[in-house]
This record gives C-alpha cells, sequence and structure tokens, in this order.
C-alpha cells in the first residue's frame, strides 16, 4: 500500500475530508491493473511529462497521491499536476497537500502547477489534459443556493473566521449533486472530450449506485466511435446504498 | 499562480475557446513574487514539447520579464557541459543560462496579485493571494 498524503492541515469544517471516495480512487490509480494500463499508454516512447488535472480536489488528497506516485502509477517521475475546485478554501488547501506531498518523496520531480478557483474545467485548454480526475458531489440532494456563492467563497469582510451558515453552504458543495446526484457530473462529462488529449487522454469519474452508473457508461459509450467507458474500481458492495465505482473513460483509435 | 500554468489556461467563457485570442490570457496589472526552488534540468528538458513558445515569449514581455530566444530551445541549449567526474563518480549535467532563465520564469515567478485578461472578450479574471478566480456569475445558476 503506497502511503496517504498527510491532510492535517486542512479544516474539515469547510473542505471536503477525504472518505471512501477519495480512498477508492487512490486504490483504483495505483491498482496494478490501471498500472498497467496507464504505464502502457504513457510510457511509449514519450518523455513529456503527463498533465493531470483534477477536478474538485477538495483537501488535495487525490491529487496529491498521484503526483507523489507518478513513477509507480504513471512510469513518468514527473507528472504536472493542475486542480480546480469552486471552493476557494479548498484551493488553499489543496495546494499546500500536493506541495508537501512531493517534496516528501525525494526522487519524485512532478511540478505542482496550481490549483485553481474556477467551476469545472471551464478555463482549461482544450486538448491538453492527460489524465482527467473527477470525483464530484454525487449524492441525490438538492443543490445549494448559488446566489450567495460570491459571499460565501472567501472570508467575510474584515473577518477572519467563516460563518456556520458559510461552512454549511461549502461542504453542500462537496457532496449535493441535485437529480440522481448527476447535475454536476453531466455538466463534466460535456467538457470531458473536448478538455483531454486527443491521442492518450484518459479520464477517471467516481459514481455511486443512484447515479445509475450503468446508463451512464452507456451514454459515453455513444458519444461517437472509440469512446470506450468500463468499471475499473468499486467499493461497498454489501453496504447498501452507497456503493460505489470508479469508471474509467477513453477513446480507442477507430 | 507560476507562469507555466498559463500554459493551459484559457478564458472560461465558452464561446471564447474558438478564437485564438483567447490564448494565452493575458496578466495585467500584477504583483508577482519570486519563489526560489531548485532547477530540475530533467523535467525542464522534458517539458520543451509541451510548451507553446510565442505565447509564453509575449507573457514574459508583457510582464518585463528578460527576453526569451526566439525560438524555442533544444534539450541540447539546456545543458553547460558536462562537470569533471571524480574517479567512478556520476556526471552531473549543468543547467546552460537559459535553463536557469527558463526554471525562473516558468516555475519561480508567481503572479501573486493582479488579473489575467482574455483577448477575445476582455473578461478579467482576478488572482488573489496566488489564487486565480475564473468563476464566473453565468456558472452558478
Ligand atoms: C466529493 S468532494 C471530493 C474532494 C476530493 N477530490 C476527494 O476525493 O476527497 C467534491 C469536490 O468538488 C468540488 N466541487 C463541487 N462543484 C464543483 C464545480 N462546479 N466545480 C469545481 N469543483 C466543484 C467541491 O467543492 C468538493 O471539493
Ligand atoms: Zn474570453
Amino acid at each position: 500500500m503506497l502511503p496517504t498524503p498527510s491532510t492535517s492541515h486542512v479544516c474539515f469544517d469547510r473542505v471536503y475530508e477525504p472518505a471512501e471516495d477519495s480512498f477508492l480512487l487512490l486504490d483504483t490509480l495505483s491498482s496494478t491493473s490501471e498500472a498497467a494500463f496507464l504505464l502502457e499508454r504513457f510510457a511509449k516512447a514519450q518523455s513529456a511529462p503527463p498533465l493531470v488535472l483534477e477536478v474538485g480536489v477538495g483537501s488535495g488528497v487525490v491529487l496529491a497521491f498521484a503526483a507523489a506516485n507518478a513513477g509507480r502509477i504513471f512510469g513518468h517521475q514527473d507528472v504536472l499536476t493542475l486542480g480546480t475546485d469552486i471552493n476557494s478554501f479548498a484551493c488553499k488547501a489543496a495546494a499546500q497537500t500536493i506541495r508537501t506531498a512531493i517534496t516528501e518523496h525525494e526522487q519524485n520531480t512532478s511540478i505542482s502547477l496550481d490549483v485553481v478557483n474556477g467551476d469545472l474545467a471551464s478555463c482549461i485548454l482544450p486538448n491538453s489534459v492527460d489524465v482527467f480526475i473527477f470525483n464530484p458531489p454525487y449524492v441525490p440532494a438538492e443543490l445549494p443556493d448559488f446566489a450567495r456563492h460570491g459571499d460565501y467563497n472567501g472570508l467575510p469582510d474584515g473577518q477572519k473566521k467563516t460563518t456556520f451558515e458559510q461552512d454549511s453552504y461549502l461542504l453542500e458543495l462537496s457532496y449535493a449533486g441535485g437529480e440522481d446526484g448527476m447535475v454536476v457530473m453531466n455538466r463534466m462529462l460535456e467538457q470531458i472530450p473536448e478538455i483531454l488529449d486527443a491521442g492518450r487522454g484518459v479520464a477517471y469519474v467516481l459514481l455511486c449506485a443512484q447515479n445509475k452508473p450503468e446508463e451512464v457508461k452507456q451514454r459515453i459509450r455513444e458519444w461517437s466511435p472509440g469512446w470506450r467507458a468500463e468499471t475499473v474500481g468499486s467499493s461497498g458492495k454489501q453496504a447498501g446504498w452507497e456503493k460505489l465505482q470508479v469508471v474509467r473513460i477513453w477513446k480507442e483509435e477507430a | 499562480m507560476k507562469l507555466l500554468t498559463l500554459n493551459f489556461l484559457t478564458c472560461a467563457i465558452k464561446a471564447c475557446k474558438s478564437s485564438p485570442a483567447s490564448f494565452p490570457l493575458h496578466p495585467r496589472d500584477v504583483e508577482l513574487e519570486i519563489v526560489e526552488s531548485d532547477i530540475n534540468l530533467p523535467f525542464l528538458k522534458n517539458i520543451l514539447p509541451r510548451l507553446m513558445w510565442a505565447e509564453l515569449r509575449t507573457i514574459a514581455a508583457e510582464l518585463g520579464l528578460p527576453e526569451l530566444p526566439e525560438t524555442a530551445p533544444t534539450r541540447d541549449h539546456l545543458v553547460e557541459g558536462k562537470e569533471e567526474a571524480k574517479e567512478g563518480e556520476e556526471v552531473d549535467e549543468v543547467p546552460s543560462q537559459t535553463a536557469r532563465d527558463l526554471h525562473r520564469v516558468l516555475l519561480e515567478t508567481t503572479v501573486k496579485e493582479g488579473k489575467l485578461v482574455c483577448g477575445n472578450c476582455a473578461h478579467e479574471y482576478k488572482v488573489m493571494e496566488g489564487v486565480p478566480n475564473f468563476l464566473l456569475p453565468g456558472h452558478l445558476v
């Protein structure tokens, strides 16, 4: 087992605390079968460092893990990591998590670009992402009221502390996924074909049972010829309703 | 925010993506901060094919940084020569001035405060405490 990056500096009152879903992503990315797939996809006589983008980094635990273990996972000692989150507190927390994880691995030469505050991957240059990761807000629950976002996305004017309402709002952003828990994910799926590198890009997204994963995968396969979607990791099989899975999305040469 | 990050960012407005003017974003009214780090020669060599050289040159010029060479350096341009190796020791490659400049511009020069401006729609994205904010009112409906 590869070590989990430290997130002890993160305040979990307003940033999503690593949970079963986060750990399923770590386990999946470092599983023998995914490592084999990624090595074969990225090691092929290519020296340019892969760009790994995670949307919704939260504490940064997943992206930090990918960067710190780049050699094992991607066959590259150096990857570039880029993150986004809608929650500015998460952006700052994650940047630190990633920096720490990279510097703790001595031979590791990955470069942490930045964690930007934004909506999904809307500010990412098309056709540039090699590995995409998203653990979305996936719980079927009403979306929070975004009208307050501007006020709640930073410290209140002149204050050093957030309010309770603000923290609740920021945490809601991390789990509430609207109808079927799919509203945010559906918007993300629309962006995936555009941001992924047309040749070697691959995406990992997390779904729960209520997201109707079989239907989601079928829809992806119908994007256009060549698109593939397969479950490559799962957890909580007996736990009842919150069964989680990681779906790999990629395109094979037609 | 590192300048290398600008190599991968564009305007968040959908209609701008098809316009070449939306890349790169232009730093405006910025406060730069130099955050020193160890130079990583293998990384610099490997990143070369991913750099949008003309665009990076534009950004460096706009920021008043030392001019980058007109054409992108090759891997060899980044190496000074071999350090005299002692018996049985590994030979270390020495970064050239070009490599050191590149390291300085791409990785050590950061935007702390200021704006990033789209060349197509003129939208200004704020950078605060080193974090750029790409949220648009329309995103959050
Ligand atoms: C379930 S948490 C996952 C956090 C972290 N990646 C992990 O696995 O532990 C979902 C994250 O997505 C972020 N998020 C929600 N909506 C978003 C959006 N539209 N754009 C970017 N990030 C978003 C939340 O703020 C939260 O940090
Ligand atoms: Zn624009």
